[in-house]
């Protein structure tokens, strides 16, 4: 039986025949490191390190007094040379420290410390998954450690195994190679734990049979945890289309996971939530696939944060020919790239080098209404009629349509016979609506005093 | 292209880096490979059938018909965006399309200068004033037609005399037309048999009198399925289309008559090639299906209760018109509007 939600969702096609068989490669630590103080959902993290003072590996050089943050290690041990706004993969700019690498790789007094984790109560796990600074690896990169202690009841755990973003292998390699799988079992486990709940899932699309195989058999001995084959649709791999597929629940528009009793996380952050518990190692590397067809070596590199994508792509062997693009993520919702001196952050889940042929975007031609959005949404919009009210700055009828809800996965986009930006304009629109409603609350607000 | 790339790695050359010109846009990243030419040229493919055997059966005036139809919309198509400094979209097929279908729709005789007004009316008045491609209310080539009935009604109910045919004899009257002033005897009679098998295998086929390209049941209904398999149309739309005319005139005259029905007028072409065009019709699946719903019963109250024989071209018009109100009251659930069952 496949599991999949019900409505919406497109097929691209999937690329990762690239680094699929690619097994995980570990390069030696970069020259220096380049570590923004932002690279999870929430507040920046202020640097607790300054020019001249030398770090380990696994010190903590950057973290925040808001509650919605994750705080910032240093991934190898060396000498802070700069502490200044460097290029970021999402932000343009970004306040980063810079180490220059010693080449010892020494860890941090302390790290790692090894703890059983049966020994543990729900709020210890939470402050050490908070200690060391998790996030979710999809690419939201949402704190691990507040994502485990919702303000709700919850009584399922889901593991997103989907990747349903073509060309990214790094959670296939994950669920089919044997030291990450262990921890994969482990940090199922440990967030049921955290969490209180008696079931988990873990959601696979159907292109990936090894993965389902590999995983069914790990957990045979733990039978709260259900392996659900899912359909291969993207966007399978959206939260709320996940938990449909496993579960059969949907969330309310403008609800949470935690609204219908879920919690979702990818499978790099329940690993990395092993090793924060297991052995009290924070978030320093993680694993990112390198590849597109202007890669020559296409590869699943376990790479220290900090390390820029032109090392990575160097590692990889270089450009085959001129990529028309380099994406921070995967073709459907990764971020284009200008340059190449941006660092590998907790969110990087692709480094993806396209050659014009593989993302050609066509002109825009006007809307013939053949309803292939409506048809791919998943979120049962009407995309190309959001489009058309966008493009004429009809925000209230953007707002009376629903556009709130969209989840910006891209498969209006991905469909349309005349090639219309579709979720181009609704990011508009959104960000238009969002400015108008803050500005009405402001208004209110001064009416009010 | 395989992962095992070709030429000389350029990323270690410092150089080359310089030059790195990448382009940056915001996600995705990649699209499909449907565009609009594929689509139109793809139901204008669907159609070349059933015109070749019109031509074939009504002679090569019906040519001369489909080729000035055609050619005056592309013409009109074109000087149009030329005066008004817009991009010429010729190629799109999407005026062929409109021309082809006119053509196809009107009776083979018609003079060659008619057709090319109703070009006029269908790209430049119905498509290309409201907006070109896309932004028309209407269907434009059922525009055209509807313009030349009002203007020329004798013109256009003119049918050919068919020589060696089973309608020899009773030229200037379609079935449809024959059926609706003399019932079932006439029928009867202008077949030349009182077997209902022999009318519909004619009908089938499409040996009887009528508009150029409607004529064909089967190859029309062949062209249907291509689209549907492609993924155009939706199965739906022609499916309620013809059953609701079938079904309606089953229970007034029965059985024999809805099979009649079903196959005879421009019901079948109009069900799978112009209900179903994409730019005039609702945007979700069931606005199509109560559009379809809507086009069934418009037809049989003409055919039934109107003064002409034949409805499917004003009740699609018609639909047409009440596709906005449509696309305002259908419109799909938002995702997790209503609770399904499964939650807590």
């Amino acid at each position: 039986m496949l599991n999949t939600f019900k409505r919406g969702g497109v097929h691209p096609d999937d690329g990762k025949i690239y680094a699929k068989d690619k097994a995980i490669e570990t390069p030696a630590v970069p020259a220096q490191v380049v570590i923004p103080m932002s690279q999870h959902f929430g507040a920046p993290c202020t640097p607790t390190v300054k020019v001249g003072d030398l770090v380990k590996k696994g010190q903590l050089i950057g973290t925040s007094d808001a509650f919605l943050h994750a705080d910032i290690h240093a991934s190898t041990s060396g000498k802070v040379i700069k502490v200044a706004p460097m290029p970021h993969n999402m932000m343009v700019k970004c306040m980063a420290v810079v180490i220059q690498a010693d080449g010892k790789d020494e860890w941090a007094e302390g790290i790692p410390a090894e703890h059983d984790w049966k020994q543990l109560d729900k709020k210890e796990i939470i402050e050490l998954i908070k200690k060391a600074g998790v996030v979710g690896c999809g690419g939201a990169t949402f704190p691990a450690h507040v994502k485990l202690a919702p303000n709700k009841p919850v009584d399922t755990f889901i593991v997103n195994g989907a990747e349903c973003e073509p060309y990214l292998t790094c959670d296939y390699r994950s669920m089919v190679e044997k030291e990450t799988t262990e921890k994969l079992v482990t940090g199922v486990q440990i967030c049921m734990k955290a969490l209180g709940v008696q079931k988990g899932y873990i959601g696979v699309e159907d292109n990936k049979p090894e993965a389902i195989k590999n995983l069914t058999e790990a957990f045979k001995d733990i039978p709260e945890v259900t392996v659900v084959t899912c359909k291969t649709k993207y966007p399978q791999g959206a939260e709320k289309m996940m938990i449909e597929a496993c579960t059969g629940r949907q969330v309310e528009p403008g609800g949470l996971p935690m609204d219908v009793g879920c919690v979702v996380s990818n499978v790099g952050t329940v690993i990395a939530i092993t090793d924060a518990v297991c052995h009290g190692i924070p978030f320093i590397e993680r694993l990112t696939t390198v590849t597109g067809d202007c890669i020559k070596e296409p590869k699943n590199l376990r790479l220290r944060i900090g390390t820029t994508y032109q090392e990575a792509i160097d590692y990889c062997g270089g450009f085959t020919t001129q990529p028309d693009r380099v994406i921070g993520g995967g073709p459907m919702m990764g971020l284009a790239q200008y340059q190449l001196d941006v660092p590998v952050t907790k969110g990087a889940s692709g480094i993806l080098a396209l050659s014009p042929e593989k993302c050609q975007v066509g002109v825009e031609e006007p809307c013939i209404r053949c309803g292939r959005c409506v048809e791919a949404c998943p979120m049962g919009l009407v995309p190309s009629q959001l489009s058309i009210f966008s493009s004429c700055q009809a925000w209230d009828k953007c707002m009376e349509y629903g556009v709130m809800n969209c989840v910006e996965c891209g498969s209006c986009v991905y469909t349309c016979p005349a090639k219309r930006n579709i979720v181009q304009y609704i990011r508009n629109a959104k960000a238009q609506v969002k400015a108008m409603q803050k500005a009405a609350q402001a208004k209110a607000a001064a009416k009010k005093a | 292209m395989s992962p095992e790339a070709k030429g000389q790695t350029i990323g270690k050359d410092a150089n080359n880096m310089q030059e790195l010109k990448l382009t940056v846009s915001s996600s995705p990243h990649v699209r499909c490979n449907e565009t609009i030419p594929k689509i139109m040229w793809s139901v204008v493919a669907a159609l070349v059938p059933a015109a070749v055997f019109g031509v074939y059966y009504f002679g090569m005036n019906g040519l001369a018909n489909i080729v000035v139809a055609i050619v005056s919309a592309v013409v009109f198509e074109f000087l149009w965006e030329k005066l008004m400094h817009k991009k010429i979209t010729i190629k799109d097929g999407s005026a062929v399309i409109t021309g082809l279908l006119m053509a196809m729709c009107c009776p083979p005789t018609l003079p060659w200068w008619m057709s090319i007004v109703g070009s006029f009316l269908a790209i430049v008045v119905c498509k290309q004033a409201m907006g070109g491609l896309g932004a028309n209310l209407f269907n434009p080539a059922h525009v055209g037609r509807a313009g030349l009935m009002v203007s020329w009604p004798v013109a256009m109910t003119t049918w050919t005399q068919l020589n060696g045919t089973v309608v020899d004899g009773v030229a200037g009257a379609t079935p449809l037309n024959v059926f609706k002033h003399g019932g079932t005897d006439a029928l009867f009679q202008l077949f030349g048999t009182t077997d209902w098998g022999t009318i519909y295998q004619n009908l089938f086929i499409g040996t009887r009198n009528g508009s150029l390209g409607e004529t064909s049941t089967v190859l029309l209904i062949l062209g249907g399925l291509y689209l549907i398999y492609k993924g155009y149309v939706n199965w739906q739309v022609p499916v309620i289309m013809i059953a609701t005319v079938g079904v309606l005139m089953g229970i007034g005259y029965g059985p024999n008559v809805a099979l009649f029905e079903m196959m005879a007028g421009g019901l079948i072409i109009g069900a799978f090639f112009m209900a179903t065009d994409m730019v005039t019709a609702p945007i979700t699946l069931k606005g199509q299906m109560i559009f379809a719903l809507g086009c069934g019963i418009i037809t049989v109250l003409i055919r039934v209760l109107g003064g002409y024989p034949e409805g499917v071209c004003y009740s699609i018009l018609l639909m047409n018109a009440l596709t906005p109100l449509i696309d305002r009251a259908v419109k799909p659930k938002v995702f997790g509007e209503v609770k399904t069952k499964g939650a807590k």
